[in-house]
């Protein structure tokens, strides 16, 4: 019912409009067409200058309520070199937006046509042309510049203490793999993929890295100021790596994996201080177009100090053990295992690696 | 040279005896309206078609933002008409990717890229250049029919009952090659790359036409420099298609392997739903570089006919010569080059080499030095003329602001360091809607209230016409601008529902107000419709043979060409498009010899 009425009102309208507008056109060929055209054409020039005025305005005005709506600081040491690039360009391109459209709608309003004035016969001028050739290439060498210096601080090799995680997409969800004490990620082999085996990953258990690698799902956890090399899988299409606080991206491409790196700055919990958000978490989203799931793919990024890290991992069993229970110290002598998860991080598969 | 030009000219009288001959037996309802070979009805036919398929693109784009700005809210309406696909009147996620991946398809494909080139470079090539008809009317009639037929696969492809093609317009692999990983990867997709296939060779036997008909038939004293700006930007467009449309077509063959013949073109390594599949050493990326390397020409190929139409109405209208003339040819050409060579800054955070990355960002931002060309010599033709507000002009005016907009956050986005951040959010779906989909429609809405008389030998109502253009040109910026702010804080594109998030659930208010005033635009764009077909049958008459005063050879046409347009002999040409203004003069034809005392520009 609401609905029929909705469109009966639009119906109305539109008859009503075009009444309106067949009506002025009459009027037009009655009062003469040339006077009502100019008195249209009057009308448009001022509404073009109007339309300037106002938009400028509104661009202020969305600025002012939107601008609180947007991340804030960035999260990590390349989220910063990527927001001064952001403000670099932001304000360059600013002073360009607000020449250039001054000039269309005062232009556009100045000379509209007026019986006292003849359009001035200028087909070209070729130093003005030179000049705005050449200033445009030297703004843009300025931007290329910049840009090029951050984009290789970012995309450069990762520093050598950096920690790595394995990062694999999956319709729709996360994966994370942790090399363990080694620091190396053990070989996988698609077709190895079980969940039914416990090896979600596809990790070959043949291969010694693999004994100490830690699988886990949904909630990556990082250290604060510690480099950290994410390296991306997918396993079924494309997926993306989003990291919008980090001001970090990258995709996850099946079969071709990918690398990026970056150091958070700030943990979880003082980013819920900073923002004033008891909310807060740092979210993982998929920001490539991967199935109907694509808007829930979601995961959790917590950023913590190396001790509360440190805990975590080790409150976490090697995937290995899961997969081969027979294999797992633990198992047999329940006070081992106290042991070995009161151990630091890394103390573990030393352990492991001794007895096999 | 002029040996050439003799030929020419008697081949003029041959089409002119021919053209008496017609005149003495009517042409059958079907040969004259359906199967035409007479380049003004078939530049009628695709704008015709692109029109409908704005509507059902248009229409597409309202629903889904009813999802974005409402995700709580159900509509039992649309249950009524879409069954399963809105379950509770809710619009389900697989319904939302058809939805956008149809609405990106149909509008860049069909509206822009058909309906824009293929209406005004079949109209006005051989009205502009001074020729009977194309270079190949057959041809050029098998454009329009091959084009059709696109527009019925893809059609169907929409009641198949797994859904038409749901993997975004750039239907990337494995999602697009694997019907286990979405449902619109089944049926649909092969009937998406069938019409695609269609589409390309209508769009081939289209630019190879307009190329020949450009390069031969040009009438006599019409040389390549006296062009109209509108006839070297749609040459330019023809280039780009011609030569970028094949890559596509080789992609998608290599897609449709992938698919039915269990190639491993792109699939490599891959789990889906439990499932091991056997492909092995394909590449994904692959497919990308083939994509964009039309996916970018595209983007010109869409804008470029645009910019060629307002640089001609902008300077009609404002009573001068368009500025700079050579500069906006050399412009037009650094862009036809360059869009070639830019392709892979779609593809910054794919894990493309980052020293590979530099080229790409160095050769996009280069493009922007001829853009900045071309506004500012826009401007410079503004500038001290003396303009009459006529719809066309306005939506030419409205097409440079916008251009402006959306080409300066192109800035942001083609330095890859930026694009790191912003790379899939909505910044971008604002950017490229700016500066390539309302830009475009801006132009294409110019060059049809411009040519409308010519076109149908009646106006169209001009006060819809200032109420169409004041109503999108506000709607325009309301939708698009603040919506890079939603990008700007990291919200990915092709997200339904972001309530389940804590860092993009900051945008609900605008989001309904996007969503309200889109509404309103989609509305206004049915009431140009409206008038449009109003004013075929019932407009206002065109009395004079020249309303606006116009220099190009179109307007020494009868009121209502007939086939083969001009009913004499083909008029000789003297002089650029653009002796606005020159020596007291409002305004010389082409036609017009150049007088004795006449001063050189």
């Amino acid at each position: 019912m609401q609905t029929i009425f909705i469109v009966a009102i639009l119906g109305l309208g539109f008859l009503i409009t075009f009444q309106i507008a067949k009506a002025s056109e009459y009027v037009a060929v009655l009062r003469g067409e040339e006077k009502a055209r100019k008195q249209t054409n009057k009308v448009n020039a001022f509404m073009l200058l109007a339309f300037l005025i106002i938009g400028l305005i509104g661009v202020y005005y969305c600025n002012e309520q939107l601008k609180g709506k947007i991340l804030g600081e960035p999260a990590s040491d390349h989220g910063v070199l990527i927001d001064r690039m952001l403000y670099i360009t932001i304000a360059l391109t600013g002073v360009v937006f607000l020449i250039t459209q001054f000039c269309l709608f005062w232009f556009s309003f100045k000379y509209q046509e007026s019986d006292t004035r003849k359009a001035y016969y200028y087909p070209h001028n070729n130093k003005l042309e030179l000049i705005w050739t050449v200033i445009p290439a030297i703004a843009l060498t300025v931007l290329v510049g910049f840009g090029l210096f951050y984009w290789f601080k970012i995309t450069g090799n990762a520093p050598k203490n950096a920690m790595i995680v394995e990062v694999t997409g999956k319709q729709f969800g996360w994966e994370f793999r942790y090399p363990g004490g080694d620091g190396v990620l053990g070989k996988k082999y698609f077709k190895n993929v079980s969940p039914e085996k416990n090896n979600p990953a596809g990790q070959i258990w043949e291969d010694q890295y693999n004994y100490d690698d830690v699988f886990v799902e949904q909630e990556m956890h990082l250290v604060v100021n510690k480099p950290v090399k994410l390296v991306i899988n997918a396993k079924d299409v494309i997926h993306d790596v989003g990291l919008a606080h980090f001001r970090m991206k990258m995709d996850a491409v099946p079969g071709t994996p990918t690398t990026m790196w970056f150091t958070p700055k700030y943990t979880t919990k003082q980013m819920i201080e900073k923002t004033g958000k008891p909310e807060f978490v740092y979210e993982l989203s998929c920001d490539q177009m991967c199935g109907k799931g694509h808007y829930s793919m979601r995961g959790v990024v917590v950023v913590e100090t190396q001790e509360e890290f440190d805990v975590w991992l080790a409150g976490k069993k090697p995937q290995y053990l899961v997969a081969n229970p027979d294999k797992d110290p633990a198992s047999p002598k329940k006070d081992s295992a106290s042991v070995i998860s009161n151990l630091p991080a890394g103390a573990i598969p030393t352990a492991m690696k001794t007895k096999n | 040279m002029s040996e050439v030009m003799n030929v020419h000219a008697g081949m003029d009288t041959a089409h002119a005896a021919h053209q008496d001959d017609h005149s003495h037996h009517q042409q059958s309802f079907v040969s004259k309206y359906i199967f035409s070979m007479d380049h003004k009805t078939i530049g009628k036919q695709f704008l015709i078609t692109g029109i409908i398929w704005a509507i059902i693109g248009g229409l597409f784009s309202v629903l889904f933002r009813l999802q974005l700005g409402y995700p709580e809210q159900t509509f039992p309406i649309l249950e009524t008409f879409f069954g399963k696909w809105a379950k509770g009147g809710q619009i389900q996620p697989e319904f939302y990717y058809a939805l956008i991946t149809m609405h990106g398809t149909v509008l860049v494909f069909f509206v822009l890229t058909a309906g824009l080139s293929g209406t005004f470079a079949n109209f006005l090539i051989p009205l502009q250049i001074g020729a009977r008809d194309m270079a190949s009317p057959f041809l050029n009639m098998l454009s329009y029919w091959f084009f059709f037929m696109a527009s019925v696969v893809m059609i169907s492809s929409l009641f198949v009952s797994t859904g038409p093609a749901s993997g975004g317009w750039t239907v990337y692999p494995p999602l697009s090659a694997l019907g286990q990983a979405s449902s619109g990867s089944k049926m649909g997709m092969d009937l998406w790359i069938v019409s695609m296939a269609l589409f390309v060779v209508s769009s081939l036997l289209g630019g190879l036409n307009y190329i020949s008909t450009i390069l031969n038939l040009r009438t006599k004293g019409m040389s390549m420099t006296r062009l109209p700006l509108t006839i070297w930007a749609l040459f330019f467009t023809a280039v780009l298609g011609v030569l970028s449309f094949p890559v596509l077509l080789s992609g998608l063959i290599l897609l449709l392997f992938d698919r039915n013949l269990g190639t491993s073109f792109y699939l490599s390594d891959i789990v889906v739903n439990g499932e091991i599949l056997p492909n092995e050493g394909g590449s994904a990326i692959l497919f990308q570089h083939l994509f964009w390397f039309l996916g970018h020409p595209e983007v010109y190929i869409i804008l470029l006919p645009a910019m060629g139409m307002v640089s001609e109405i902008l300077s009609v209208n404002s009573r001068k010569p368009i500025f700079g003339y050579m500069a906006m040819l050399g412009s037009l050409f650094a862009i036809t080059i360059l869009a070639f060579l830019v392709w892979a800054h779609h593809m910054f955070v794919t894990g493309l080499n980052p020293f590979l990355g530099s080229i790409f960002v160095l050769l996009t931002l280069l493009i922007a030095v001829p853009s900045a060309i071309k506004v500012f010599n826009w401007l410079t033709t503004l500038w001290r003329g003396n303009i009459r507000f006529t719809p066309a002009t306005l939506f030419a005016i409205g097409f440079v602001s916008l251009f402006i907009s959306g080409g300066l956050t192109g800035i942001f986005l083609g330095n890859s360091t930026i694009d790191i951040h912003l790379h899939d959010t909505m910044f971008v779906v604002a950017h490229f809607h700016i500066v390539m989909g309302v830009a475009s429609f801006f132009g294409m809405f110019a060059g049809v209230y411009h040519w409308f008389p010519k076109m149908f030998g009646r106006y169209l109502n001009s006060t819809l016409g200032y109420i169409h253009f004041w109503v999108t040109m506000i709607g325009s910026y309301l939708i698009f601008w603040p919506m890079h702010y939603q990008g700007l804080a990291g919200i990915p594109r092709r997200y339904l529902d972001k309530r389940g998030w804590v860092s993009f659930n900051g945008f609900p208010e605008l989001d309904k107000m996007i969503t309200i005033v889109s509404i309103i635009v989609f509305a206004v764009q049915l009431m140009f419709v409206f008038n449009f077909i109003y004013s075929i049958f019932k407009g206002r008459k065109v009395t004079t043979l020249n309303p606006w005063g116009a220099n190009t050879l179109e307007w020494t046409t009868p009121i209502r060409p007939v086939h083969g347009n001009w009913p004499g002999e083909i008029p000789e040409v003297h002089r650029w498009a653009y002796d606005y203004a020159k020596d007291g003069r409002e305004f010389i034809p082409q036609t017009e010899p150049i007088g004795e005392n006449e001063s050189k520009h």
